[in-house]
């Protein structure tokens, strides 16, 4: 079971940052080469994280790389393009996806960069990050553009601007929550929750992972480190979950030998919705772990 | 390509090197100041030298301080301030990877 639980960070222009930060173990880490990138420093942050994707460490670590490439629109984006795929980045994240046509627009340009090199057409991988009202009524547009897209995520601060509010208690956020967690579930790709910005107050993320965990997203991007085992650690199963689940499974095999159409366990009926959310809840345990 | 004007790249934070380049009628010129310079610094001159000759830099004066940067930070600090320091910039991603 691939996890997308914890995506972090890491400004690509920070020599230090990029050469220690496979050591947080996050599910995936994202280079960012676009707002967290100084104008005058495009041109080192690129060549950094281009050298830094083909350390040995990170094809090793079974982290998945992830790279946000500046606008194709910018004067940046094409060449942070050009650099990443030949280094081998699992999965390219597109900022300000407003429309389809960013993604085909994306698709078509790393198709003949991956032909160009000599990487395998298919195997860069996409995710588009929704960021303005425009992004979230398109989303389902958005999500379907490409079979390349493995997600979908909302970026906040610039959607809240768009929307002309700040960040608030999160109702702010929750039309396009349930908008950009929709298109996912419908495209079957998987969804990812904004940033929370305040690494000091582990309440308040730890809130803000308890709603977006109920509402269905596969993980959040994350600024800090320190935020990683917080959220490992809530989207873990219990042990009493995995308990159940595990009596779930073993009542519906059950159920199967003796031919039963519908079963019970203690007097509750079990349907098959129930069956395979006590498997997925059996899968995720043996990836993550259960809760400490 | 042919080193026209000095340029800098890099800081110097730790695990990091700053390095500056400037013209050379002919051959390169490799100063090299480490805290760990008898430990790595026949590596990191290796890397250095490895780099500039893929980027077809054959003379230059370079001068790299280093704070114990790993290879692939030698290298991408080398390609910015080479990229810096031409007018006619035609290596391809490719010869780096």
């Amino acid at each position: 079971m691939k996890l997308r639980r914890s995506m972090l960070f890491l400004p690509g222009a920070n020599a230090a940052m990029l050469s220690t930060a496979f050591v947080f173990k996050p599910d995936s880490i994202m280079f960012d080469l676009e707002d967290a990138v100084s104008l005058r420093e495009k041109d080192a942050a690129r060549s950094l994280v281009f050298h830094a994707l083909q350390m040995p460490i990170y094809a090793e670590s079974g982290m998945e790389t992830v790279v946000r490439i500046n606008p194709l629109s910018s004067p940046f984006g094409m060449e942070d393009l050009e650099a990443v795929v030949r280094a081998g980045v699992d999965v390219i994240r597109l900022p300000k996806t407003d429309t389809p046509e960013d993604v085909h627009q994306l698709e078509i340009e790393v198709e003949r960069i991956e032909r160009a090199c000599g990487r395998a057409v298919g195997s860069t991988k996409l995710m588009a990050a929704i960021e303005s009202a425009s992004g979230v009524v398109n989303a389902v547009a958005i999500a379907m553009a490409s079979k390349r897209l493995i997600g979908i995520a909302l970026a906040a601060f610039d959607y809240v601007m768009d929307m002309q509010t700040v960040r608030g208690d999160g109702s702010e956020l929750y039309y396009a929550r349930c908008a950009v967690l929709h298109a996912a579930r419908f495209a079957k790709i998987d969804a990812f929750d904004a940033v929370f910005s305040d690494v000091n107050d582990d309440a308040g993320f730890l809130k803000e992972v308890d709603l977006i965990k109920r509402l269905g997203f596969n993980g959040k991007s994350l600024i800090n480190p320190r935020q990683i085992e917080l959220l490992h650690n809530a989207y873990a199963p219990t042990d009493e979950e995995v308990d159940y689940s595990r009596r779930v499974v073993a009542a519906a095999a059950d159920g199967e030998k003796q031919g039963l159409g519908v079963i019970s366990l203690n007097g509750k009926m079990i349907d098959a919705p129930i069956i395979e959310h006590a498997r997925v809840v059996l899968r995720r345990a043996a990836a993550s772990g259960t809760r400490k | 390509m042919k080193i026209v004007r000095e340029a800098l790249a890099g800081t110097l934070e730790s695990s990091d090197l700053m390095v500056r380049i400037a013209p050379r009628d002919q051959g390169l010129e490799l100063v090299l100041q480490s805290e760990v310079i008898h430990q790595f610094g026949t590596q990191i001159e290796a890397v250095a030298r490895d780099t500039l000759e893929k980027l077809g830099i054959d003379a230059a004066q370079v001068i790299i301080e280093d704070k114990g940067a790993l290879d692939c930070v030698i290298r991408a600090r080398l390609q910015t301030v080479v990229r810096r320091a031409v007018d006619d910039w035609t290596a391809d991603w490719s010869v780096l990877a």
